[in-house]
């Protein structure tokens, strides 16, 4: 099997075995380090050692009875679903009418609101920074929400549109010409059909809110840090082991809805 | 005849007020988006620039020449030497791995894209954590190492700019394989038989064929991951451990702990302005490169 030629140009699967190896190890250096969180979180010692000497559940205790975390992870998917409720809307809405117009301002518009995509994220939490502080919105939610929305918009809006660039506009003309109004064509005939891009926009609405950290550090203190805010600021000053734990939900979480959003891939 | 002469016109104007009416609604439904983008990052990024250039006393370049003091300097040349080395990094890695999994089978193809695809969607700041309990001096591979007997001592790894590089490496290597990934499905492969076939060495043929070919995906992974690394925080605040400067966590800095927002703002525009050059000459290297392709 090994000396059969591999690919066009007769290199056989002996000759690249170095390839095989070094793709081998590229991948365990992707996933081992976060799977490696996993059992470290089950361990009982406050000291990190693998595989642990002694197994407990030690460190879900000190999450589940921390007032302070749990008002973290709270305030965090709090944020994380209205984030996804305005960045949703709002990018279907506008991928919607840019992708259906003929107006030359339509282009702009486009490169306009997926600036958020390529301006680096410290630049946009000083801005935001300054903008809310006059107005009161630092250390809110409603400011979270909206700094999390500006920086979800572009990708629930390349979500969306690539998948009004797979649907037939003409169906939904069809529908007008039968005396649907536009709305209710939208709402019937094309909504149905994008419906898969527009659910996997909201959920990566959902992971960027929820994973942000940039931001909620710059503009989230007090009762409204979020998860990640204090992940960031007790990683700081030293590792607490609770932080295994909490990694670890959050890896099952991740896992979870990357499964739902292959699934919905899947189905388009 | 007359009658068509008047009527026409009319129509047409007709027509075309509906159709002006028509593209102003469907623009207006960009409408709410458009505020949230324009309040929260168009206005604040140009309030930035106008406190960079407008202090107590009048228009200043006082902010920018600042720019040129040692350490301000040493913070550019740390961040422009991570952000090379890691981009280089990641092809080395990066591009093997794109190549193998465009030419595996189908099934075997989605489990690499599936581990590619993990840690792009696990949390950041957990990937960082997890490299800090691996990096750190009482870490896992100094623990291992210690106990096989092949160090005595602890190997600095964690909090300097070994460890920053590693863990940077391992945040944008996703960012890289997957435009390369799609572009490298795109080549034929028939192209590199007719070479092989025409006398060129296996080598020979990857080179001269198959990289030219794969060179918009790389170009697009290659500036993708330098320009975010350029602007990066979280994993070089960590892993760094204070003793790795970068451009943005000077203007974290001089915000949150001096509160000198000239300082700040011409700190945030010059890295604006970095990255928006690097991303349109790409672009402008690219679009010439198509329209010589074309001819």
């Amino acid at each position: 099997m090994w000396n059969k030629p591999a690919t066009d140009t007769q290199v056989t699967h002996l000759q690249r075995l170095w390839l095989y190896i070094l793709c081998t190890l590229v991948l365990l250096f992707l996933v081992m380090p976060t799977l490696l969180v996993i059992p470290m979180s089950f361990s009982d010692s406050r000291y990190l050692s693998f595989p642990p000497e002694s197994w407990s559940l030690r460190w879900y205790r000190a999450y589940f009875s921390s007032a302070e975390w749990l008002q973290a992870t709270a305030v965090s998917f709090k944020v994380a679903f209205l984030t996804m409720i305005l960045a949703t809307t709002t990018g279907t809405l506008a991928s919607y009418g840019l992708h259906t117009t003929r107006a030359r301002l339509g282009k702009y518009m486009m490169v306009l609101l997926t600036m958020p995509m390529i301006i680096p994220v410290i630049l946009l939490a000083v801005g935001i920074f300054l903008t809310f502080a006059p107005v009161g919105l630092n250390s809110t939610i409603g400011g979270l929400v909206l700094a999390h929305t500006v920086l979800a918009i572009p990708l629930v809006m390349i979500t969306v549109t690539a998948g009004l660039k797979n649907f037939d506009i003409n169906q939904e003309m069809v529908a007008r010409s039968m005396g649907a109004s536009r709305p209710w064509a939208f709402l019937t005939v094309t909504l149905p059909q994008i419906r898969n891009s527009v659910l996997s926009g909201a959920l990566l609405a959902f992971i960027i809110s929820l994973d942000e950290v940039v931001i909620a550090l710059l503009i989230a203190g007090g009762d409204k840090a979020t998860l990640t805010r204090r992940m960031f600021l007790a990683l700081r000053d030293e590792i607490d082991p609770t932080i295994a734990a909490i990694s670890t939900l959050l890896i099952v979480f991740s896992i979870v809805m990357l499964a739902l959003s292959q699934f919905l891939q899947s189905k388009k | 005849m007359t009658a068509t002469e008047h009527t026409e016109p009319l129509n047409k104007q007709a027509l075309k007020r509906q159709a002006r009416t028509q593209q102003r609604n469907e623009l207006s439904l960009s409408l709410p988006a458009f505020i949230l983008v324009g309040s929260l990052v168009l206005v604040p990024i140009g309030w930035l620039f106008w406190l960079s250039i407008y202090g107590a006393d009048g228009f200043t370049a006082e902010n920018y020449i600042r720019l040129l003091h040692p350490s301000y300097k040493k913070t550019l040349i740390t961040t422009f030497e991570l952000a090379f080395l890691v981009t280089g990094l990641c092809i080395l890695l990066g591009y093997p791995l794109a190549y193998l999994a465009s030419q595996l089978k189908p099934r075997m193809a989605s489990l690499v894209l599936l581990c590619v695809l993990f840690p792009f969607w696990t949390s950041l700041l957990v990937r960082t954590y997890a490299w800090l309990v691996l990096l750190q001096r009482r870490g896992l591979i100094n623990t291992w190492l210690m106990d096989m007997g092949l160090i005595d001592a602890p190997l600095k790894l964690a909090h300097n700019f070994t460890g920053t590089t590693i863990g940077m490496v391992h945040i944008m290597l996703p960012f890289f394989v997957l435009p390369l990934y799609a572009s490298m499905k795109t080549v034929d492969l028939s192209l590199l038989k007719a070479a092989a076939n025409l006398g060129a060495s296996p080598v020979k043929a990857f080179w001269q064929i198959y990289v030219p070919l794969t060179l918009s995906g790389l170009g697009a992974g290659v500036i993708l991951v330098f320009v975010l690394s350029l602007g990066f925080y979280v994993t070089p605040a960590l892993l760094g451990g204070g003793r790795v400067m970068m451009w943005a966590m000077q203007i974290e800095r001089s915000m949150a702990v001096y509160a000198d927002w000239g300082a700040a703002s011409a700190l945030g525009v010059v890295l604006l302005v970095m990255t928006l050059g690097i991303l349109w000459a790409f672009a402008r290297l690219t679009g010439a490169m198509s329209s010589v392709e074309g001819k």
